[in-house]
């Protein structure tokens, strides 16, 4: 997988990263307390048998905030919040985040591979209808917090198709001709 | 026992004369136009998280005739208010007068909230829906599935009950709903004037809605 400085970040407690040769973690607003702090070590163990050196990890309320030498091998660099993680999805190898819509649409627009885990804690868990759907249609990749390690030593990227955005545009040129704009 | 029976018709009445205002409403969308007087102002529900990014992509699609725009969020939630601020700063580029505004309501639901005390908090969201919907008089509300959207729709509805104004009830399921609805959804389905789907299998279950693909 040859030698790439990444950065992953990883939110606490929702199992978001994100992974640039790295990951690029990601969280959502909702808590995911059922990944122990045993978890991290093994998806980070994974990433590295995978190839990726550097993890950024954005931990938003998380009780984790793992230091740069937190895992041998592995630079890793987190926070708990930024104004904009643009930049870092556009510089990741691979993003792993929640499969919250914000989310998953930012990447997907960016064009970096993406692998979502989803939050099975939620009211009525909709989040997974979405990552079902995208990666039904190839283009992303999903797991659950469970699953994670094993699908991060096993994944495939090379099967995820461009996603193309969606038009707004559309519906606007609707409502325009319906309340009748001129 | 008269006076009872009395009473009994009375309320029969009220609640049929109350059903058939209702359906009045709800049928007079198609005819409700207000693009005619060249511009519509537009009441936008922005929710947390991934609802107010796809509301945002909805409002940036939408032309300067739609002004003025308010905003409506939850009053727990700070991210929205900065990504509206910035959307409304791009947009604004020309015009020197700020033609958008931002308003607070309590949320209806916490995510994970029990539905029994939810049932109390929409009921209070309400109380703050009803007064500020009065007051803006929205040509259209905008929204897209938060539970903040609902006691706002209701409050809309209201107003073309009481004859005051019609309201027109603009909903764009989430992206997120691919299979099911949201709750919000599953509601307003049958209130608002326009639905929103964005994927065929809801298309399918939900004929009356819009189909267009993804429109965020």
């Amino acid at each position: 997988f040859g030698d790439y400085d990444d950065c992953v970040r990883y939110r606490g407690n929702d199992e978001i990263r994100r992974a640039h040769r790295g990951c690029d973690v990601t969280r959502g607003r909702s808590e995911l307390p059922q990944c122990s702090d045993a978890v991290p070590t093994l998806c980070l163990k994974a990433l590295l048998s995978r190839g990726y050196k550097q993890l950024v990890l954005q931990v938003g309320r998380g009780s984790l905030l793992p230091g740069p030498d937190s895992c041998p091998g592995m630079r890793v660099h987190s926070f708990r919040f930024k104004d904009s993680i643009a930049a870092d999805i556009r510089g990741a190898d691979l993003v792993i985040s929640h499969a919250g819509a914000g989310s998953c649409l930012e990447t997907l627009g960016a064009g970096r591979p993406l692998l979502v885990v989803v939050n099975d804690r939620l009211m009525d868990n909709h989040q997974l209808e979405l990552a079902r759907q995208l990666h039904a249609d190839s283009h992303l990749l999903y797991c659950t917090c469970s699953t994670l390690t094993e699908t991060l030593k096993t994944m495939d990227l090379s099967v995820l198709e461009p996603f193309s955005p969606g038009q707004p545009e559309n519906f606007a040129t609707f409502m325009d001709q319906a309340l009748g704009i001129h | 026992m008269a006076v009872l029976l009395g009473v009994l018709c009375g309320l029969c009445l009220v609640i049929a004369l109350f059903a058939v205002r209702l359906l009045a409403v709800l049928r007079s969308g198609p005819r409700c136009r207000p693009g005619a007087k060249g511009s519509v102002s537009v009441l936008a529900v922005a929710g947390s998280g991934g609802h107010t990014t796809e509301i945002l992509r909805l409002m940036e699609s939408l032309s300067a005739s739609y002004s003025p725009r308010h905003y409506v969020i939850a009053d727990t939630d700070h991210m929205s208010e900065d990504k509206i601020c910035t959307l409304e700063a791009a947009k604004n580029t020309s015009d020197l007068q700020k033609n958008f505004t931002i308003h607070h309501i309590p949320r209806s639901r916490e995510v994970r909230q029990a539905w029994s005390s939810s049932v109390l908090s929409t009921a209070n969201a309400l109380l703050y829906s009803v007064p500020l919907v009065f007051r803006l008089r929205p040509d259209m509300v905008l929204c897209n599935g938060p539970g903040t959207c609902v006691p706002l729709c209701v409050a809309a509805l209201f107003l073309g009950l009481l004859g005051l104004k019609k309201v027109l009830i603009v909903y764009v399921e989430s992206i997120c709903r691919v299979e099911t609805l949201s709750l919000s959804g599953k509601i307003l389905y049958y209130l608002s004037d326009y639905f929103f789907v964005q994927w065929s299998t809801l298309k399918d279950k939900y004929p009356g809605s819009i189909y267009m693909g993804r429109i965020v």
